[in-house]
């Protein structure tokens, strides 16, 4: 055999094996692929049946053979749903709790990650690191006092109640202190120099500077009173305080015997919009605030 | 330098957050404790000036109560369900999403829906989706007509329908129901964190075992999941402590009866019971029961962590 033949198929057999790799690649990219869209599909089918559902009629939606386009649309399963649930009316309490709660929580919050971050003061470390310990304590644990304290301070059935007891969060100035902290100190120091008071200084570089934290912040806040469930329906589940997801639940479980599905379909429809609205438009405030609090916490 | 006269205008600055503090956090801990060692404490009594004696009576009456046995194993067994389940398919998923280039955004977007959404109405929306389908009993002298797309699917493929959370339904699908659900809704956080992690990986330690020829699997049990494992701590030990306090979940598929209409509180967890020893102004027993719900998250932490000092590679 001479060297030349060896050598020719020597390149052969590679030539053979990188395209066994190729096929392997191609099969195991496609396997790749098809799992991610059905499980994809797997996530998106209830919003998919919500939706469609909430157009049906109510005669299409109990055909024994389920149809997976609307044959005929009812957009007025929209405005029933708006008015059995009494939608409107939790919309603007969710928005007065929400707006209120966002706006005060992040006065606090800005406040004590700057004292936290930039001022000095005897047991800084030790009260911090308090403050973190009680981020592993289960919310219940707080709630069976803190509802005698609003019943004895008579805040029962009020917005108040709604908003002042979760107005600081340890976890939002742990994530602010961090982004202050990033901060180069050599800014302050000038400021310092410059006669620039601490106030002015917060004001001025440090809010624009965290600017996304904020704003993640706000986001994270305004979706926590959208969802809040169990402690507005402890303390506030009259008419008048009423909040969206208790409402939502409420307006679906005092009706007995046959329920309208359509109907309640459009309700968690019309609840589930601004979530998804602000998960359009502000995906990666979220995202960024969420995988923070993932990798570093 | 640190002003000691300007130390004070730092303590203005947290004044409002360890006020607030103080009366919402910091008093509840422990007046709760307070509250669990009183012998049948409750607000109610205590308002009207009754004493009461010291002991250990609220924990030993929680622990025989029979339903607070039964709302322990509910979350016990959720738990232990849906944490494997959810970790390996996000571990699935975050691993397929890091291989492709084209759609990664747009799936990775799709992946990250559920974790936005109220748990509570997309709760009554897979309620519907497990409807038993036909005419049948509600409750016990009443017929209700509807339809359940799951159990279309099922017929469609020659199966039995299932009762999943009607009238009559049994212990088993009920459960079944809760975890699909709690899954799916427990997903996207743990895809975010993965898919985070594992884009944090070194890409020579691939192109090295790319050129050893080392096969996919491998590739997955010794170089990925290891270098991983941080994140799959980190997730694995939420996602015990987010299940120990499941509630709301249950509440949006079964509503406030926690359970089918022939069984209430068939479900209900340790959160729940919680709730209901408060709203029938038992706060001992409910401190007790809290304060027994943080010790068993407390023990599950540390026994994670201990784990994965042994198994985590930092």
């Amino acid at each position: 055999m001479s060297k030349a033949n060896t050598a020719t198929m020597h390149a052969r057999n590679i030539q053979k094996v990188s395209v066994r790799q190729q096929i392997g690649k191609a099969a195991y990219l496609f396997l790749t692929y098809a799992f991610l869209i059905l499980m994809a599909a797997i996530v998106l089918f209830p919003f998919y049946w919500m939706l469609i559902s909430s157009l049906k009629t109510l005669e299409e939606y109990r055909r024994s053979s389920p149809t997976f386009w609307p044959m005929v649309i009812v957009l007025r399963n929209y405005v029933d749903a708006f008015t059995t649930a009494n939608l409107g009316r939790l919309f603007i309490n969710t928005l007065i709790v929400g707006g209120v709660s966002t706006l005060l929580s992040l006065v606090i919050t800005i406040l004590t990650a700057f004292a936290f971050a930039r001022l000095e003061f005897k047991g800084k470390e030790l009260l911090f690191a308090c403050l973190l310990a009680t981020m592993m304590i289960p919310g219940e644990l707080f709630t069976i006092t803190n509802y005698s304290t609003v019943t004895t301070f008579g805040w029962i059935n009020t917005y108040t109640v709604l908003i002042v007891p979760f107005l600081v969060s340890v976890f939002y100035i742990y994530l602010l202190r961090q982004n202050f902290l990033q901060i180069p100190n050599e800014l302050y120091l000038a400021a310092k120099v410059d006669g620039t008071s601490d106030f002015k200084y917060l004001c001025k570089v440090m809010i624009p500077l965290a600017l996304p934290t904020l704003v993640s912040i706000t986001i994270l806040k305004m979706m926590g009173a959208w969802n809040s469930y169990i402690w507005p329906r402890l303390v506030a589940n009259d008419e008048a305080h009423r909040m969206i997801t208790n409402g939502l639940r409420n307006a679906f479980t005092e009706t007995t015997g046959d329920v309208n599905y359509p109907v309640q379909m459009a309700a968690v429809a019309i609840v589930s919009a601004p979530l998804f609205l602000v998960f359009v438009f502000l995906r990666k405030y979220i995202m960024s605030g969420v995988s923070r609090s993932g990798i570093k916490g | 330098m640190v002003d000691s006269k300007h130390q004070w205008k730092a303590w203005i600055y947290l004044a409002p957050a360890l006020a607030l503090l103080m009366v919402f956090t910091i008093w509840p801990i422990i007046n709760t404790v307070r509250m669990a060692f009183l012998e049948n404490y409750s607000g109610l009594k205590a308002v009207g000036g009754q004493a009461f004696e010291f002991g250990l009576g609220n924990f030993t009456k929680v622990l025989d109560y029979r339903r607070f046995v039964d709302c322990l194993r509910t979350t016990v067994l959720l738990c232990v369900w849906t944490v494997p389940i959810s970790t390996v398919l996000a571990l699935l998923i975050a691993v397929a999403l890091n291989a492709i280039r084209p759609l990664q955004k747009a799936l990775q977007t799709i992946f990250f829906l559920p974790y936005v959404t109220n748990s509570i109405a997309i709760g009554m929306v897979f309620a519907a989706m497990f409807n038993i389908v036909g005419s049948f009993y509600g409750t016990e002298n009443e017929i209700i007509v509807t339809a359940g797309i799951i159990n279309n699917i099922i017929e469609f493929f020659g199966g039995e329908h299932v009762n999943w959370i009607n009238y009559g339904s049994t212990y088993t699908s009920n459960i079944i129901v809760m975890v699909v659900y709690i899954v799916w809704n427990a997903l996207p956080f743990k895809i975010l964190v993965l898919l985070g992690g594992l884009q944090s990986i070194n890409r020579q330690y691939y192109d090295a075992a790319r050129v050893d020829g080392a096969p996919r699997r491998r590739v997955l049990t010794r170089i990925t999941v290891p270098l991983l494992s941080p994140m799959l701590a980190y997730v694995i030990i939420t996602g015990f402590i987010d299940g120990f306090k499941e509630y709301t979940s249950i509440v949006g598929i079964f509503g406030v009866n926690m359970g089918p209409p022939d069984d209430a509180a068939r479900l209900n967890t340790m959160v729940g019971f919680i709730y209901d020893a408060l709203s029938t102004n038992s706060q001992g027993r409910a401190s007790a029961a809290a304060l027994i719900l943080f010790g068993i998250i407390l023990v599950v932490t540390l026994v994670n962590l201990q784990v994965s000092k042994k198994r985590v590679h930092y």
